[in-house]
Parts: structure tokens; C-alpha cells; sequence
């Protein structure tokens, strides 16, 4: 295979966003990608088999044959679980990642979410530290993935978020009921409610229409393509250029190094099986955090025993994902609409600024609900099944609201990746293991998250409530994974520099959510976006043909 | 996919289904009484399968789970997707029916609404792994999408008031349609 610039492993979020770049600066790039290109016309609007409940199967990979992972959870002993299952802690494996069929909230982090060492002090047992960059390092590739990617919604009813040169390049859709009633109530309680910024086209937009506002939204691909993800937007472009080569169903194995140390391309599975070999001058790994540190750690050899970039016993550390909490309020009126994509309003009071809590979190309503997720989401005391099951659905189906939101987790070295030592996936490679969990202060921060989500339901007048606020045994990363593969100035307590070049490995970079130092109390694609423009960019700064300009 | 599945008001195996609910029966067409023709379970494990759902979710002004077609899609995925249930329901529905004939000196099936309320609480607390399996299978075949088997013509969505066909854009995606995969 004729030798390229670059390897680019994984056409999520965050690879898709790194091919556009290089291949727009002229490196040729093989993009890898173990899913297949969908379109929502695969996906069928399925209420048991979509990306969010897969009660059938994921949707969007990866496939439950021969994808196993192993969770450690202290209860319970190690366990193998299918991708389907909710263990598994996955995201999606398809071209697009996780962006095909996310929700699409794009939130930018403040600016505090970059400094939670300098602000609060690590909690003891933490691992809690500062990015080496800050947010006026990132804005400027916030505002460009705003942009390039399609971010509708409105910030300005918040006072608490950093500076931004210029609004969301498009506006929010329409208020739906939720927003209608949430809206006041969170102004009569002091707070400052505003649209959800969404990576989703509220006007036309890129060459595309606007949202039709359906049912099947969260978990779904979107037949009327306007949600935006790599997949339609930055994939296109890099293909366009020529010097992007995306290949499908190919399933990166190891990184490959040289004897002196540097990587020499990349090794996968074909989609018949067969091994092959990509040779680049350079490796960036895009495969989500766990996959990526899973690539890592599989990445041996007698310079890198331990894996590549593992020297100090780094990969895999202070995985975290988001610790979901909030209420479930009930009305004696109709709230819901069925006006996709159903979540739209969002308060930030509540990130940072709490004497005695190490931050907080976003709180926003719920995306639209299917049924089939109502049937736990119950009023207190409702019997498990039988007619009064029945009758519930059918009194409650339209008349509940649910307000939760992501706390930031406070990390812990604990939480991490490793190999399992026995179970193989289907090509014999080791699989990812999941152990620890994230500091408890993330718990004691959640209780209160759902405290406040119940008082603004109250407020908006539901009669009764659910408080959600559990206490996992095991770290919960799943569709916000992030962490394993740390940014930090010190070689030793982190594995890639701010460019996110491998300290150990100059021609190796990691770019995705694995990067995280903290994950903020937002969904975090957006960042995960910012953080790949601004890698690129700083890669194509210092490229000079084969190699980097010394 | 056997297209007869599809879109036909009551297939034969629901017939059967329906036919061992005793009073709450719908009033059915005759469709033949062919046996053994779930992909599957059994005639027997069906009816037993078919007292239990119906009171997880019985019938009022609205169907109850095996009315609106639930068996099929439990008996479907038994053959799909999940096929490492198949031991559970085999021995669960063993178990089900002998603690109904210990307690009644009955099957199951044959027994009074009230005695198969109780006995399905007595499965709840003595065996709640089955039990758990049961009431969630059930309430995915009743709530979830018509394409499986279940929620035979959007009849709960319906019952939720929710629009059907959905709104505008929508209708290409005709829920009572196999999926591809
Ligand atoms: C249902 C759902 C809803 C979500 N909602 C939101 C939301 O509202 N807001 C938000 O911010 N985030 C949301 N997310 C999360 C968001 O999608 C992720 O944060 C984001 O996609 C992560 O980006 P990434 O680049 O790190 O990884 P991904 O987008 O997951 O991309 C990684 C890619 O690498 C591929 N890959 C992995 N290993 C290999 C290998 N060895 N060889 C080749 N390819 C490989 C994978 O198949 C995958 O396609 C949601 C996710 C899901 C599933
Ligand atoms: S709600 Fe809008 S963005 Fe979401 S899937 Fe439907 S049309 Fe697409």
C-alpha cells in the first residue's frame, strides 16, 4: 500500500475534524473507521434498536458479535458485556461516531472548567487538575466549529458562560411546550434559562434544510439531515479534496514502531479480516477514550512494552464520562408536545459558585421521550406492573417533564482502561476493561443537582416528582467518555503535550475526548470539536513535507 | 419474514394466544387452528406465556399485551435477538405452571383472572429473575415499535394519545414494516 502522510484512526467527532484539516493543508490521509457509512434510511426510526436504547442492538455499532468488553465492578466481580448492553459503557462505531445520532446539544465549557485545581483544590483521592490550555486558547476554535460544523441555539439569556466574538451562526427552533412552561418558572426562582445551543440547522444551513422537528431525534440518524456531525459536514470536505482516503469496516490493531522509537503506521483488519498494513509519517488515534486507550495499551513492543505512551503509567488513568441526576416532575396538564428534538432550555446557574461544592453542572429538560422509556419514569409509589401500570402511562405519558443535567465528575486515577488479561474480541485482540470510579464528591455534588431540577419542576407546577440521584459503583463514562489519554505539560502525570502529541512519541497524537483533563458539566462534543481544529492546526503549523519542521 | 405477519389484523398464532385468554378474549375471525407455528415456543408455553403478560398488562378499553400481538413479538426475538433468554423462558414457564398446579391443580392458563393474579405475584416474589425478563419483554413488545410484532397497529401509542400516523415527514418511515437488518 503506497505510503501517506497520515493515519487517522476512528471518523468520530473528533477524526473527521483532523482528516478535513490535514487533507485541506494538502498531507494525504487514510481515515480508518471500523462501523459503515449509514445513512438514516438503515436506522429506520426503531424505538427498540436505535443508539440510545438497544434493547435489539445498537443501531450504529459496534455489533454485539465478537465485540466484548469486561467490567470490573467491585459488587459483582468482573463481568463481559455486549456492546448492547448498558455495561459496556459504549458510544457508536460508524462513520460519523458518536455525531451521527447524538443528541447534538454543543455546549462551549466556561472558563472555570479549565482551571478546577487553581478554583476548588483537589478533593482528596483526586486526581482534579488544570488544563494546560485555557478557554481564550480555545475560543477561537469553539467559534470555528460553531461555524463549520452548524450550531443553532442562543447563550444570551446566560450570564455565566466565557466571552465569544459572535453569536451561533444560526438561531434556535421554535419553543416547544417545555421551554414554554420551564421558561418562567426559572425566572421566578432568580435563575437564567436560555435556548440549548444544538449542533442541529434551525434555517437552512450548509447546503442543507432545516430541522422538521420529529419524534425520533436522540439515538436516531436524521432523514432530513440536519443534524450535523462529521459525517455530513468536515467528511465530506475531506473526501472532496482528494487527498482523503476514508476506509470502512477497518479495524485498527496496533500502532507500528520503528527501532529508533517513532511510529511507522498503523496495522488493521480489513473488512474480510485480513490483516494489513498502512505505513504513514504519522498516527493520530481518534477511537473515542476508551477505544483509544484500549489502541494504546495494544500498541506494544520491545521499546514500548507497557503500550505506547505508557511509560509513566498514564493511559487509561481518570476515565470519566458524566454522572446523570435530576427529577421527574408530574402535572394535571398536558406538557408534551411530541415537537422533536424536545430538549431546548437549559439553566448554567448552577456550574460553578456553590460554597462547599467543587462545581456542578448544566440543567436542561429532557429530549423528546418514546414510550418506551416512560415505563420506569413513574410517580413515587406506582405498581411495577398490571393495570395500574397501564393506567399511569396512560395519565402520565403527556403530563410529566424531566429536568436533569450532567455533573462534572471529579476524576480519579482509579477509573481507568486496561487490557483484560483472558477476554479477546473476534479478531484475538485483547479487549478494553473498565474498573474504579470517579471521586464521591461527584455523588454529593449529583444529590443536590437533583434537589434543584425537582425545585424548578415545582415551581412550574408539577404536583408530584421522582428524584433521580443514584451513587454507581462503577465509573459511568458511556456516550460522554473522556480522560484517558491526559493533556498536561509534565510527561509524567500526563500523556500527550497541549497539541496533543504523545510526549514519548513525537509523530503519534491522540485527538479526542481522551484529551480531557476534566470534563466539564456539559455534554462535551463541542469541546471534543474545538480541541481536534485547534490540534490540526498547530499539526499543519509545524508540518514541512514528511515530517516536522525542527 | 413471513409477510402474513404484516399488517393482517390477527395471525394465526394470535389467535391462539388470544383464544387461551379465557372472557377477555377479543372477538376474532376464525383463522384456522393450526398448531405449532410460533418460531419458538410451543402451544402450551404460549398460552402459560400468554396468562402472564395478560396481567403485567391486562385489557381494558385497551388491549392487553397478548391482544396486541406481545407473544409474537417475544416469540420472535426468542429466535433473534434473544436467544440467550431461550433457557430462562423454557424453565420459567415450567416453573410457572407446576407452582400453579400445586397451589390450583391447574395449568396455568386454565385458571380464574383473580387465581392468575395471584399466581403471577407468587412468580414476582419466588422467581424474579423470570419474572423481571417477562414484565420487561412485555412491556417492549407493548410499547415499543409495531415493526416487531407488538403493539399491533400502534395500539398504545394510540392509547397514549400520540398522533398515528406521526406528523408530517414522518410517514416514510412506516413503523409497521420489518427493519432491513
Ligand atoms: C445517543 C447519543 C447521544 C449523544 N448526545 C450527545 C449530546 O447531545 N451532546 C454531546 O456533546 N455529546 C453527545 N453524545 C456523545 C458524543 O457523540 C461523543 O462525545 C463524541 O462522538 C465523541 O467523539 P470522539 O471523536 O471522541 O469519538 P467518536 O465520535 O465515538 O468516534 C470514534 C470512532 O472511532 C472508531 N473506532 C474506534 N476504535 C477503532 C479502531 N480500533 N479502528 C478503527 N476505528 C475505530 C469508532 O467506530 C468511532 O466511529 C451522544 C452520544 C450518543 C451515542
Ligand atoms: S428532531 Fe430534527 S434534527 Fe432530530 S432527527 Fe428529527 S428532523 Fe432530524
Amino acid at each position: 500500500m503506497k505510503r501517506v502522510n497520515a493515519v487517522v484512526v476512528g471518523a468520530g467527532a473528533a477524526g473527521g475534524i483532523v482528516a478535513k484539516e490535514l487533507s485541506t493543508a494538502g498531507l494525504s490521509v487514510v481515515l480508518l473507521e471500523r462501523g459503515k457509512w449509514y445513512t438514516a434510511n438503515d436506522c429506520r426510526k426503531d424505538d427498540l434498536r436505535n443508539q440510545r436504547t438497544t434493547l435489539l442492538g445498537n443501531a450504529f455499532g459496534p455489533e454485539d458479535e465478537g465485540n466484548p468488553r469486561v467490567v470490573f465492578d467491585p459488587k459483582s466481580g468482573p463481568r463481559t458485556f455486549l456492546p448492547s448492553e448498558g455495561g459496556y459503557q459504549n458510544n457508536a462505531a460508524c462513520v460519523g461516531g458518536g455525531t451521527l445520532s447524538y443528541g447534538a446539544m454543543a455546549w462551549r465549557f466556561m472558563p472555570q472548567d479549565f482551571r478546577m485545581r487553581s478554583i476548588y483544590g483537589a478533593p482528596q483521592g483526586s486526581s482534579l487538575e488544570d488544563w494546560p490550555i485555557t478557554y481564550d486558547d480555545l475560543e477561537p476554535f469553539y467559534d470555528k466549529a460553531e461555524y463549520e460544523i452548524g450550531i443553532s441555539g442562543d447563550y444570551s439569556g446566560s450570564p455565566f458562560f466565557g466571552p465569544r466574538k459572535r453569536p451561533l451562526p444560526m438561531p434556535p427552533l421554535a419553543p416547544n411546550r417545555e421551554f414554554q412552561i420551564l421558561e418562567p418558572a426559572a425566572k421566578r426562582l432568580g435563575l437564567h434559562p436560555f435556548h440549548i445551543p444544538m449542533a442541529r440547522n434551525s434555517v437552512p444551513y450548509n447546503g442543507r434544510g432545516p430541522c422538521m422537528r420529529c419524534r425520533w431525534c436522540v439515538g436516531f440518524a436524521c432523514e432530513a439531515d440536519a443534524k450535523n456531525g462529521s459525517q455530513n459536514t468536515v467528511i465530506p470536505t475531506a473526501l472532496a479534496t482528494g487527498n482523503c482516503e476514508l476506509r470502512t469496516e477497518c479495524m485498527a490493531k496496533e500502532i507500528l514502531t520503528d527501532d529508533r522509537g517513532r511510529a511507522r503506521g498503523v496495522a488493521y483488519y480489513d473488512a474480510d479480516g485480513h490483516l494489513q498494513q498502512q505505513d504513514s509519517d504519522i498516527v493520530i488515534v481518534s477511537a473515542c477514550a476508551i477505544e483509544s486507550a484500549r489502541l494504546m495499551l495494544n500498541s506494544k513492543s520491545r521499546l514500548f512494552p507497557n503500550g505506547l505512551g505508557n511509560q509513566h503509567d498514564q493511559v487509561g488513568r481518570h476515565l470519566q464520562g458524566h454522572h446523570y441526576t435530576g427529577a421527574v416532575g408530574f402535572f394535571d396538564f398536558d406538557t408534551y408536545d411530541d415537537v422533536g428534538p424536545g430538549a431546548s432550555i437549559a439553566v448554567a446557574d448552577y456550574n460553578h459558585g456553590t460554597p462547599g461544592l467543587c462545581g456542578g453542572g448544566a440543567l436542561c429538560n429532557e429530549f423528546i421521550r418514546l414510550p418506551i422509556q416512560m415505563i420506569e419514569r413513574m410517580p413515587v409509589n406506582t405498581p411495577r406492573w398490571g393495570l395500574k401500570h397501564k393506567q399511569a402511562m396512560r395519565n402520565f405519558y403527556k403530563r410529566n417533564i424531566a429536568v436533569m443535567g450532567p455533573t462534572q465528575p471529579i476524576p480519579s486515577a482509579d477509573a481507568r482502561v486496561t487490557l483484560d488479561p483472558d477476554v479477546r474480541d473476534k479478531w484475538g485482540m485483547p479487549v478494553a476493561r473498565i474498573s474504579g470510579n470517579v471521586h464521591p464528591h461527584t455523588f454529593e455534588i449529583g444529590v443536590i443537582q437533583a434537589q434543584r431540577s425537582e425545585a424548578w419542576l415545582k415551581e412550574a407546577g408539577a404536583v408530584s416528582t421522582l428524584l433521580n440521584a443514584g451513587k454507581p459503583t462503577i465509573v459511568s463514562s458511556g456516550q460522554h467518555q473522556a480522560g484517558t489519554c491526559r493533556m498536561g505539560n509534565d510527561p509524567q502525570g500526563s500523556v500527550v503535550s497541549k497539541a496533543c502529541q504523545v510526549h514519548d512519541v513525537d509523530n503519534v497524537f491522540v485527538i479526542d475526548g481522551s484529551v480531557h483533563v476534566t470534563n466539564g458539566g456539559f455534554n462535551p462534543a463541542l469541546t471534543i470539536m474545538a480541541i481536534a481544529y485547534m490540534a490540526s492546526e498547530e499539526l499543519v503549523r509545524n508540518w514541512k513535507g514528511t515530517g516536522f519542521k525542527s | 419474514m413471513q409477510s402474513s405477519r404484516d399488517g393482517v389484523p390477527l395471525t394465526r398464532r394470535q389467535f391462539v394466544a388470544a383464544g387461551a385468554m379465557g372472557g377477555a378474549a377479543l372477538a376474532v375471525g376464525c383463522a384456522g387452528t393450526k398448531q405449532g407455528n410460533w418460531d419458538f415456543l410451543n402451544d402450551p408455553q404460549a398460552r402459560t406465556l400468554a396468562a402472564i403478560c395478560d396481567q403485567i398488562i391486562p385489557a381494558d378499553d385497551f388491549p392487553s399485551a397478548s391482544q396486541a400481538g406481545v407473544l409474537t413479538y417475544i416469540d420472535r426475538q426468542l429466535a433473534r435477538h434473544y436467544r440467550r433468554h431461550r433457557n430462562a423462558y423454557r424453565d420459567g414457564l415450567e416453573q410457572a405452571d407446576a407452582m400453579s398446579r400445586k397451589r390450583f391443580g391447574q395449568d396455568l392458563a386454565a385458571l380464574t383472572v383473580p387465581q392468575q393474579l395471584e399466581m403471577v405475584s407468587s412468580i414476582e416474589k419466588e422467581n424474579s429473575g423470570f419474572f423481571n425478563l417477562v414484565r420487561s419483554h412485555t412491556l417492549e413488545g407493548y410499547y415499543g415499535a409495531p415493526r416487531h410484532g407488538g403493539n399491533r397497529d400502534a395500539v398504545s401509542w394510540k392509547m397514549l394519545g400520540m398522533a398515528e400516523p406521526p406528523v408530517r415527514g414522518r410517514a416514510q418511515y412506516d413503523q409497521r414494516k420489518s427493519p432491513a437488518s
